[in-house]
């Protein structure tokens, strides 16, 4: 516990801050500012701590969140400021999963509701929605063990006529024993997105498993003779992999195949990119155009673009030529996951909603072992391995939802917040970095799932135009792709920078007065049997008494929710504090609603001091 | 009638019209002396495209073979394109087009042509007068006065015939402060904050020359707008050099020496041909689909409107600022005085007089700073994005302002009475239009004109009841608040609505604003119900009371 600390506004160029104490709890950084405002850091989140140069009012601390949240303290004395440093590097690096707060996490459920939270997404439910097992596609018990593939799920779904040792072949042909499987199937055009690593093809090795393998693959759709693959790579990437054994399809070797880039960038590219943006849009009293140049110059919008461009092409290939498409990268834990999650949320609106969001990201993202502890970093571990990839996916969802605004059932805050999970260690969900690694550390039992809990506040992550007339079941959703359509996601990249969020938020309104309708349809309901009974009834006695009970309610909607000052968390005990504090970032929206009512906007982000100095 | 000998071809048919996201259509061209009209003649469905002459900004023919393309560009930015059989009829259809979209005598405009179908309810030339504005704030102070002294025009050519000004100061002071401020434009009021009574006024840069005239009467005016022992503040539209500069023109600068309690901001918002430029650029970028990322935001880069947007943004903010937050008196000037002081002065208030964000507070805000005080909306508004004949005078100021409003209305969505819809309508009309109102570039050109007596006043239409609730905004809730926009370049916008508007599908978004809409009336709806319910049921208590 350290007193007298300030925060500092990140942009707020007139050295405005908030005095208040800062505590170390075992899982959560946690400031308390003199208004009694709380703001909880979880320890998980800390991307990197900086101390500055001592200045005269103290020692500088900058912490930096992998939720994009930059805070900036200033500890009186530097002993204090060392000592926090160094509690916190040793406390955000963790060196075993075991430590991770996700099997420290107690939501106070019993047994029997964590084990029905973790079957909540039940994939093989998910297949069966799909239409396989069926008369092309089968369940294969090939990697039953794990032992043709370590980063698969154990059910995988190939085609009838792929026999086994087709699928040991292919497997021995494909990078990590990734050989090509099922990942969704397109029930009316009978066509499959398949997806896989790249193959060890080299300059010219072959293997004729393999080629039966897509053959296979390619006869399971009636409707097609040929069928895509599509390498999601940059053509130079894929030819500099040949030199070390590895690469792509020769179009020769395999029949009926057409062959195509894509042409998205690796991990380390993204991975910088998102380094340049934030470096961009974190600097003070940015001009327009340093901000455009920088947007240009990190070219993140352009690989966001790139990857819907993919999936673009993915879906159309399904939806109007009716074709099969296996997709690759190099490991087909990444872009394949971004082309193949995306694509599918193209074509079936049911990954448009809540709960079939949550099957896609536990499909393609999860069971094909995308490796989320290594790309989110939640050990201490090579820093060449992090990577925003699921962050650009979620951008490319976010972007989607931006032009279809009634397609989607979820809004923003859902995937914002799912974002913030994925970093949190809080829930077993995206633990490790494939299913065995997952059952070798006994999540299910020693965790909890995320959706679950997501689910149960649903009501916050709903979109108030959601159409579910919009696109019915398997028609596909066409987004522009033209560059003016990709926008710079404010709300993800300066979610906790307040200054720059509009002051009234047109989206809580919308909310707030579509949940008030349904309050106020069940008042109605009420009021009328109400009085319908009193027509019939004359005891007068008996309805006074319940009218007192009534009443309280429908009272309190008379003030418009949207401009109701959302009281803070009251102060309980530490221990009670402890799980609210974990769910902070879950009235982030609340939060931001209660700014216009003050009188006087908390924060006023204009360099009135850049215009005095010419005076 | 002089337009038919400008029409050698008045019909065509066969003619087939391209338009973005939208299929081809086969049907006849017509044109008429203000309007070139397609219909087509499909009856499953029929399709009228009326455009007037004058909201052509600029029209390109080529052919292949017999048949020919025109390609109409117009002001509200629209791209079109004809495929007119026959040589002959394209060459003729081409040139009347091209003659009567660029007629040069204002009288021969469509608005003194136009009759109204609709019953005025309110003659919109007069909904809006100074006298009225006056009186308003005659019930707060009593430190100003209306003055007649610019009756004739003879003052200033580009004022209006009244003006409010600092009780303390006479008509003969005034004359001989108009000779020493640019074009006459002596310091005025613009806009009194009512919570500390302090005021904005608005001029032209002060005739100081290289020898640092001065003028008595100049300071004693706007020293009248200070409390006692307080500052004021001048902000000057010029970067400090442009200023220096301006003297040896005969302009100048508000020097400390004689302007002791005075202190100069110099807040630079870019002159109106650069402006031009600028949105020449940004729409260039905007219309081409095939650039990449990288392409794409280097001419929106380049372009530098978003860049205009904050400054000037900023400067407004800054305007605000002084008179809200350090209680004190500005002075807004540029050079002229009729471009970047107005876009300051109209912004400021904006932000902190809730009145502006209504529908008629806006609409006296427009007529008040920015057609009285004499924005020269004829020159600037002649040619808009499109245009190739690089006259001088056209630029995009209103344009601006108009997308400044919509950036505060986007971060502000609950504070404003009227929706987007309004401010593109409005940036339509400043283009091209059937009314009189964007006429003239003054007070005096309108009177010599006629326009009140000869044409039909924007505010006329629009006030009308069946008009005004498509600007309505749903979530419109009062606030008496100063309400500060974040200028944050990560909280500017594009102005889609404007800038897209023609080269995207817009279908979704305007459903979910539907929806968004729905919403809000349903919620009325529930709540008169309830309140209907409610009151019901207490009249049977009562009722069983009674018994």
């Amino acid at each position: 516990q350290v007193e007298q600390v300030k925060l500092l506004d990140r942009f707020s160029t007139s050295n405005k801050s908030l005095t208040g104490t800062l505590y170390l709890t075992a899982t959560h950084l946690l400031f308390i500012d003199s208004s009694q405002r709380e703001t909880w850091i979880l320890h998980h989140h800390i991307a990197a701590v900086e101390k500055l140069p001592l200045t005269t009012s103290g020692c500088p601390l900058v912490i930096q969140c992998k939720n994009f949240r930059i805070v900036h303290f200033v500890v009186p004395r530097e002993r204090d400021c060392h000592d926090i440093y160094n509690s916190l590097l040793q406390l955000s690096r963790t060196a075993k999963y075991e430590e991770l707060y996700a099997f420290s996490y107690n939501p106070k459920q019993n047994e029997s509701e964590q084990v029905k939270g973790w079957q909540l997404i039940d994939l093989a439910e998910e297949y069966k929605r799909m239409g396989v097992p069926n008369a092309y596609w089968q369940l294969s018990d090939a990697n039953r063990d794990y032992k043709i593939c370590e980063t698969y799920p154990r059910e995988l779904y190939v085609p009838r006529t792929a026999s086994k040792p087709i699928i040991v072949g292919s497997s021995k042909f494909r990078s990590k024993g990734r050989f090509p499987v099922l990942s969704y199937y397109h029930k009316n055009k009978e066509a499959a997105i398949c997806r896989c690593s790249q193959p060890l093809s080299g300059f010219s090795a072959r293997c004729l498993e393999d080629e039966h393998m897509l053959q296979a693959i390619s006869k399971a759709n009636p409707s097609n003779r040929y069928m895509y693959v599509m390498d999601t790579r940059p053509k130079l990437n894929a030819m500099a992999n040949r030199a070390a054994g590895k690469g792509y399809e020769n179009e020769d070797n395999y029949s009926n195949i057409r062959f195509q880039f894509v042409g998205i960038e690796n991990i380390h590219v993204m991975r910088s990119s998102l380094q340049k943006l934030l470096e961009v849009s974190g600097t003070r009293g940015l001009s327009v155009n340093d901000f455009l140049s920088g947007l240009e110059n990190s070219g993140w919008l352009r690989h966001v673009k790139a990857v819907l461009d993919a999936a673009v092409f993915l879906a159309k290939a399904i939806a109007v030529e009716s074709a099969s498409v296996l997709v690759h990268c190099s490991d087909g834990w990444d872009r394949t996951s971004q082309v193949c999650s995306l694509g599918a949320l193209l074509l079936d609106s049911y990954y448009r909603t809540i709960k079939g969001f949550m099957v896609l990201i536990e499909k393609d993202w999860i069971s094909f072992g995308h490796k989320f502890s290594d790309r989110c970093c939640q050990l201490d571990g090579d820093p060449k391995e992090i990577s925003p990839v699921f962050t650009q996916f979620l951008e490319s969802v976010w972007n989607l939802t931006e032009q279809f605004p009634q397609a989607f059932e979820y809004n923003e805050a859902f995937l914002l917040q799912i974002h913030e999970h994925v970093h949190s260690c809080q829930f077993g969900n995206f633990l490790g970095n494939c299913q065995k690694e997952r059952e070798e550390l006994k999540l299910k039992e020693k965790t909890y799932s995320l959706w679950p809990f997501l689910l149960a506040e649903q009501k916050k992550y709903q979109n108030p135009l959601y159409n579910p007339d919009f696109s019915p079941e398997l028609t596909l959703l066409e987004p522009n792709t033209v560059s003016f359509n990709f926008k710079f996601w404010r709300n993800m990249y300066h979610q906790f920078d307040r200054s720059m969020h509009p002051r009234q938020s047109m989206f809580n309104l919308i909310m707030n007065t579509s949940e008030q309708n349904k309050q106020l349809e069940e008042d109605i309901k009420e009021l009328e049997a109400k009085i319908k009974e009193r027509n019939g009834q004359s005891d007068v006695v008996l309805v006074k008494e319940q009218e007192q009970t009534a009443h309280p309610t429908p009272m309190a909607l008379k003030t418009p929710p949207c401009f109701q000052k959302e009281q803070p968390p009251m102060p309980l005990n530490d221990a009670v504090r402890t799980i609210e504090g974990s769910n902070t970032a879950d009235n982030r929206y609340s939060e931001l609603v209660s700014e216009f009512s003050k009188a006087e906007p908390a924060v006023v982000s204009l360099e009135y001091g850049v215009a005095r100095m010419t005076c | 009638m002089e337009f038919a000998e400008l029409i050698k071809t008045p019909r065509a048919d066969n003619v087939v019209l391209h338009r973005p996201f939208h299929p081809a259509v086969e049907g006849t061209l017509c044109l008429t002396g203000h309007h070139l009209i397609f219909s087509s003649r499909r009856q499953d469905n029929a399709e009228e495209l009326w455009l007037l002459h004058s909201n052509i900004d600029s029209i390109e023919k080529r052919f292949v073979g017999s048949l020919g393309t025109i390609v109409i560009k117009c002001k509200d930015l629209r791209i079109i394109q004809l495929d007119i059989p026959g040589m002959e009829e394209c060459l003729n259809i081409a040139s009347s087009i091209e003659a009567l979209s660029t007629l040069d005598s204002v009288t021969l405009m469509y608005p003194f042509f136009y009759r109204p179908m609709f019953e005025v309810l309110e003659d919109g030339w007069s909904s809006f007068l100074l006298e009225q504005e006056f009186e308003l704030l005659s019930s707060v102070t009593n430190e100003w006065r209306l003055s007649c002294v610019n009756k004739e025009f003879s003052v200033c050519p580009s004022y209006p015939p009244v003006v409010i000004v600092p009780k303390c100061i006479d008509d003969e002071a005034l004359r001989k402060v108009a000779l020493f401020r640019h074009g006459g434009r002596f310091p005025v009021l613009s806009y009194y904050h009512k919570k500390n009574g302090m005021a904005m006024m608005r001029s032209s840069q002060p005739l100081t020359g290289t020898n640092g005239r001065r003028c008595k009467e100049d300071e004693k005016l706007i020293n009248a707008t200070l409390r006692s022992g307080r500052r004021g503040f001048v902000i000057d539209t010029r970067p400090l050099n442009v200023a220096q500069q301006a003297r040896a023109k005969g302009g100048g600068f508000e020097q400390e020496v004689h302007y002791p309690q005075w202190r100069r901001i110099h807040k630079y918002i870019e002159r109106f041909n650069i402006l031009q430029e600028s949105f020449i650029k940004l729409v260039e970028a905007c219309n081409d689909q095939s650039h990449n990322m990288d392409r794409w935001l280097s001419k929106l880069e380049a372009s530098n409107w978003l860049t205009h947007i904050k400054e000037l943004l900023t400067a407004a903010c800054l305007a605000a600022q002084c008179i809200d937050r350090e209680g004190a008196s500005v002075l807004v000037h540029g050079s002229e005085g009729t471009d970047s002081t107005l876009q300051v002065t109209s912004l400021a208030q904006i932000i902190l007089d809730p009145r502006c964000r209504t529908i008629r507070g806006f609409e006296a805000l427009l007529v008040r700073e920015w057609l009285q005080a004499g924005h020269p909306f004829q020159q600037r508004c002649a040619q808009s994005a499109y245009s190739n004949s690089k006259q001088k005078w056209e630029a995009p100021v209103f344009l601006l302002f108009l997308e400044c409003v919509w950036q505060i209305h986007r971060q502000f969505p609950c504070s404003f009475e009227f929706n987007e819809q309004f401010l593109i309508l409005l940036f339509e009309h400043a283009y091209a239009s059937q009314f009189g109102t964007f006429l003239g570039n003054n007070e005096n050109e309108r009177a010599k004109l006629k326009l009140p007596q000869k044409t039909m006043s924007l505010w006329s239409w629009v006030n009308r009841p069946e008009e005004l609730s498509r600007f309505q905004n749903p979530l419109y809730e009062a606030n008496s608040l100063v309400i500060w926009p974040s200028v944050a370049p990560q909280s500017l916008q594009l102005w889609e609505g404007v800038f897209l508007r023609w080269n995207r599908p817009s279908k979704f978004l305007e459903e979910a604003e539907e929806e968004r809409i729905n919403i809000i009336r349903y919620n009325k709806e529930l709540q008169a119900k309830v309140n209907t319910l409610r009151r019901q049921l207490a009249e049977m208590e009562t009722d069983e009371e009674v018994q």
